[in-house]
């Protein structure tokens, strides 16, 4: 694969067989769950890693890709894959919107304008009645996969739940290993000197926003369709909250940083489930664990200590 | 009765004071934060925290220590403002080389922890304070029952809010303040204990925030979720004055008072949101905010 | 290398995943509840570990291993978080072999639970949520509704007080579907018995503490009753505030949803002279003492409010149907055993006698209390005195009006 390493490789391909065998040795609701929130961080990764800009306000469109999959799927029967796209291009509509507004800033004041955009979105979805406010979009069905194939089955659901992480993972990586990822790079190294070359920096930083914003879009219509429901919680602030803490744990700019992190953290919130008044702290702990001695997250630590990039 | 806008005029009136009344509480907020800021450069996410242990620590001096209210509004920030010097010779002084956002990630955390373990010790019920008796009661202002407590509040708010800007503004102390954070190791060259410094300035500025936290204590329940509420609208009240300014969160956290409480009467559901789309607009317009003078 | 070191941790995300072992005695097969609740937010009170333990004070009275059953407990936090409890609640059915759910405060995670339990064909024995829906359209054929509903409060709280002279109502209400459905069936009760909405204020959730401006409304309006249409840490809020600004001199407040546990929290200062209403109160007869009796050394901060009496009325019940069917019998199939729950008299020492209905909604009675003046109480925890009470078949919503699709088939 173009771009990969050869350590990249390796693990690349450990990861697919991982995502191949887990299905028979755990719950499929369980991975499915571990997926949706990896592509989620693979997408935020896009923008923090690659780009170089926080934003604390993801949640937005991974919610709105959510309920308008949900709402499709609930009320106009579309094809699975339909409702998915649907999911996909309401984050990128969204973020073009949205984008257009915060990429004129940088830095911190990029992360409060998210926030605050973020904030309104969520306003927005109390008040519409069409996320139906506190109890969401419930009794999704699953639906069917291009007309044939019937998803209410866990394995059938989790297969396609694979293949579009997969995609999407190749996607990212694919962007940023193209001449339009360079650019990228470049400007995140040294913005002005970026623009003296001739380069709009704010379209390129612009359109990776919604490149980002669509994978995250997709990645909540899948969540919806796996669950068959669509809450204020998609797109509350915490949920932003928790896809920083994801990446960050996994590794920040790493390429399996926001998978590892995904897997880390959505079986630490299953685990502690049962200790209830914990989970808070313990994510907190983790958090500063993290900020002080971890920064590199568990993947970066793990490529430092070999020396390999992952 | 003067008809303004469809809506009676004591009403309005009415809420407009209200308005000034959770200003203050914003502007006293997000004062320390813009002290932590301006000064330390940290974004203090645990803003929101560390004024709810201000009001558990009200409450506990009151109920362990049979120390009332106006002793509590003294002893409380001293206590939490120690806590806080803590906080940061252990923890947060180890981020100052590194990009802000560590800085907010780190207290984002501790904010969690904090919260966590209040809850898990308190439950979410929330604790009762009664308002100390010299201040029950309400004055009738012809448009409205004003408690003489939440006038109380205004003032002190207001009293403690203009002797933070004069001692940073106008003092040989706050002088070395803001030198020390243009350039500290000139500073230091002068001979002046720089990390010490920092280190006070971070703990007054939590003393600032669990001043309001007991200032609080006796009208909102006390409990530990207490500080989210409040975090999210100051975060956007100092973006909106300026980051680093102090006057600029003093003025924008009355002025944000005002608007939300003027939004409370004409489209109530949106008043949690408004400070957002202030903040939107004001960010697009100016992008240092309205006193900002930092990068 | 990096093969191993992923695959070790792989291999720890899959140890970390599997639940705990549960040991299995010998004898008839195990009978699995998992109370499903708030542990650490706003709800913890109202529902938390003090659940867990009325649920196992029901083990306890009903003298399981007397009896030759073997039950577990088990309990998780949902957080007030639909999507959360919704998957705790397959994988607690699908994989860690639970039969019923219980408790479940907070309306919209109900309704996500429901909808599971009908698909696995399990058991959903709801005590803490509200909305009248759960038993209306959302009705299901494995689930009862235990403690209360929106209905019941706003029949006993909003219809007594219009009868007792609060004919002009301003409702405060939380802004969400279940804030909006308790000022609707209020305002229903309120025009039905001759009185007038003259106002309401819907404020933003979760988040808004202070709501001076909309007391300040409420008192322009002139309404001689102050409806609280909104739960937990705000309705404590709402009625401090209400005090301090001398609200309550010239209006009655209705909490339409409060428990004891947030009279404890408020203080009888702020919350003498309320009205609400609950179908439990510790001190409201000698069978109810005694059952506060049992509990009280297990649950020493908090005392059961009608949530946790639900709790335990609902296990009880339960372990009564599943020893008259059998075990096994009662683990095959949740609608069957549910029919039988609904089949069977119910009757223990929280509410006494009742009868479950077609439509899953089982006839607590609704008495109406008021919380007394510091003067009037013995000590902690002595709030209430009794206004009035509704029986438990005339207390809820009628069938025909429910539109449950459960009732009128055979």
């Amino acid at each position: 694969m173009a771009g990969f390493s050869r350590s990249q490789k390796i693990a690349f391909l450990v990861m697919l067989a991982l995502i191949i065998i887990s299905p028979f040795v755990l719950y499929p609701v369980f991975l499915m769950r571990v997926l949706c929130m990896a592509l989620f961080a693979c997408a935020f990764n896009l923008m923090i890693g690659y780009v170089g800009l926080l934003s604390f306000g993801h949640a937005a469109f991974f919610g709105m890709g959510a309920y308008v999959a949900a709402w499709t799927m609930k009320f106009w029967h579309v094809d699975a894959s339909v409702a998915i796209l649907f999911g996909g291009a309401t984050g990128a509509v969204l973020g073009l919107c949205l984008g257009y507004l915060a990429i004129r800033r940088s830095g911190i004041y990029f992360a409060m304008i998210t926030l605050a955009l973020a904030q309104m979105v969520y306003f927005f979805c109390v008040e519409a009645p069409f996320t139906g406010g506190e109890d969401g979009i419930q009794q999704v069905p699953r639906g069917y996969l291009f007309g044939v194939i019937s998803l209410d089955n866990d394995m059938a659901m989790y297969w396609l739940v694979a293949a579009v992480f997969v995609a999407g993972f190749l996607l990212v990586h694919r962007i940023i290993h193209s001449p339009f990822g360079q650019v990228l790079k470049a400007i995140r190294e040294n913005e002005p000197r970026a623009t003296s070359l001739g380069y709009r920096t704010d379209d390129y930083k612009l359109i990776a926003f919604v490149l980002s914003c669509m994978l995250a879009g997709v990645a909540g219509g899948t969540k919806a369709l796996v669950f068959g429901i669509a809450t204020l919680t998609d797109v509350h602030y915490s949920t932003s909250g928790e896809v920083v803490l994801t990446t960050l744990l996994g590794g920040l700019g790493t390429v399996f940083g926001p998978v590892m992190g995904a897997v880390l953290v959505t079986t630490m919130e299953n685990y502690l489930a049962q200790f209830g008044q914990w989970v808070t702290v313990t994510q907190g702990v983790i958090f500063v664990i993290c900020v002080l001695a971890f920064r590199r997250g568990v993947i970066g630590e793990i490529g430092g200590a070999l020396r390999l990039a992952l | 009765m003067i008809m303004i806008f469809g809506i009676p005029g004591p009403l309005l009136f009415g809420q407009l004071l209200l308005g000034l009344i959770n200003g203050a509480f914003y502007a006293m907020l997000s004062l320390g934060l813009a002290v932590i800021f301006g000064m330390l450069n940290i974004i203090n996410f645990a803003h929101g925290a560390l004024f709810m242990m201000g009001a558990f620590a009200a409450w506990m001096l009151l109920e362990y220590a049979g120390i009332g209210y106006f002793p509590a509004l003294i002893l409380a920030p001293l206590i939490i403002g120690v806590f806080g010097i803590i906080l940061e010779r252990t923890v947060i002084s180890r981020l100052y080389k590194l990009d802000h956002l560590y800085g907010l990630l780190l207290t984002f955390g501790l904010a969690l922890v904090i919260q966590g373990l209040f809850r898990n010790y308190y439950g979410s019920s929330g604790l009762p304070y009664r308002i100390p008796e010299v201040l029950q009661g309400a004055t009738d202002l012809g448009f409205m029952y004003m408690p003489n407590y939440r006038g109380w509040v205004v003032l002190a708010a207001a009293v403690v809010c203009l002797a933070t800007w004069a001692i940073i503004e106008k003092t040989s102390l706050g002088a070395t303040l803001r030198a020390a954070t243009e350039n500290a190791p000139l500073v230091q060259a002068f001979g002046v204990n720089v990390p010490r410094l920092i280190t006070l300035t971070y703990g007054g500025g939590v003393a600032l925030a669990a001043f309001a936290g007991v200032l609080a204590a006796p009208i909102y329940s006390v409990n530990p979720n207490m500080g989210d509420n409040f975090i999210n609208t100051v975060f956007a009240v100092v973006v909106i004055g300026g980051m680093g300014s102090i006057m600029g969160a003093i003025i924008s956290g009355f002025g944000l008072g005002i608007i939300e409480g003027l939004t409370k009467v004409f489209y109530p559901e949106a008043s949690a949101t408004v400070v957002f789309l202030v903040m939107v607009i004001v960010l697009l317009t100016l992008p240092h905010g309205l006193f900002g003078r930092r990068a | 290398m990096t093969i191993s070191r992923r695959a070790l941790l792989g291999t720890a995300t899959a140890a970390a995943a599997i639940p705990l072992v549960r040991a299995r005695a010998q004898g008839s097969p195990t009978l699995k509840i998992g109370v499903l609740n708030d542990m650490s937010g706003p709800y913890m009170n109202l529902g938390g570990p003090t659940s867990v333990v009325c649920c196992k004070q029901a083990l306890e009275d009903f003298g399981v291993s007397a009896k030759g059953l073997n039950v577990e407990v088990v309990s998780a936090d949902h957080q007030n978080k639909p999507d959360l409890a919704a998957s705790i609640t397959r994988e607690w059915y699908d994989r860690a072999g639970v039969d019923v759910v219980l408790d479940v405060p907070t309306s919209s995670v109900a309704l996500a639970v429901t909808n599971v339990a009908r698909e696995k064909n399990k058991i959903f024995l709801c005590s803490g949520a509200a909305t009248s829906d759960l038993t209306g359209k959302s009705c299901s054929p494995n689930f009862i509704h235990w403690t209360y509903d929106t209905y019941m409060l706003a029949k006993s709280t909003g219809g007594a007080m219009v009868k007792a002279g609060g004919d002009s109502w301003f409702f405060l209400t939380a802004d969400y579907a279940f804030g909006k459905q308790l000022q609707a069936d209020t305002t229903a009760f309120v025009q039905a018995a001759g009185g007038k909405v003259l106002g309401a204020a819907a404020y933003p959730f979760p988040g808004t503490t202070d709501f001076s401006s909309f007391l300040v409304q409420a008192q322009s309006s002139k309404a001689k009753v102050l409806g609280l249409a909104n739960a937990g840490a705000d309705t404590v809020n709402s009625i401090k505030q209400a005090s301090e600004f001398g609200v309550s001199k010239s209006m009655k407040v209705a909490a339409l949803l409060m428990f004891v546990n947030d009279v404890h929290a408020l203080g009888l200062d702020s919350a003498q002279g309320l009205n609400l209403t609950e179908s439990f109160y510790w001190d409201l007869n000698d069978r109810t003492r005694a059952f506060t009796a049992r509990v009280r050394p297990k649950t020493p901060n908090n005392l059961p409010g009608m949530a946790h009496a639900g709790c335990y009325s609902a296990t009880l019940h339960y372990l009564k149907t599943a020893a008259a069917m059998g075990a096994a019998e009662a683990k095959k199939s949740g609608a069957a055993t549910v029919a039988k729950m609904k089949q069977m008299p119910v009757d223990d020492d929280c509410f006494g006698k009742t009868t479950i209905r077609e439509d899953g909604r089982n006839l607590t009675p609704a008495y109406l209390f008021e919380v007394k003046k510091p003067s009037e109480s013995k000590g902690p925890w002595d709030y209430y005195k009794l206004i009035a009470t509704t029986p438990g078949d005339q207390a809820y919503r009628p069938l025909a009006q429910g539109q449950c699709p459960l009732v009128g088939k055979a």
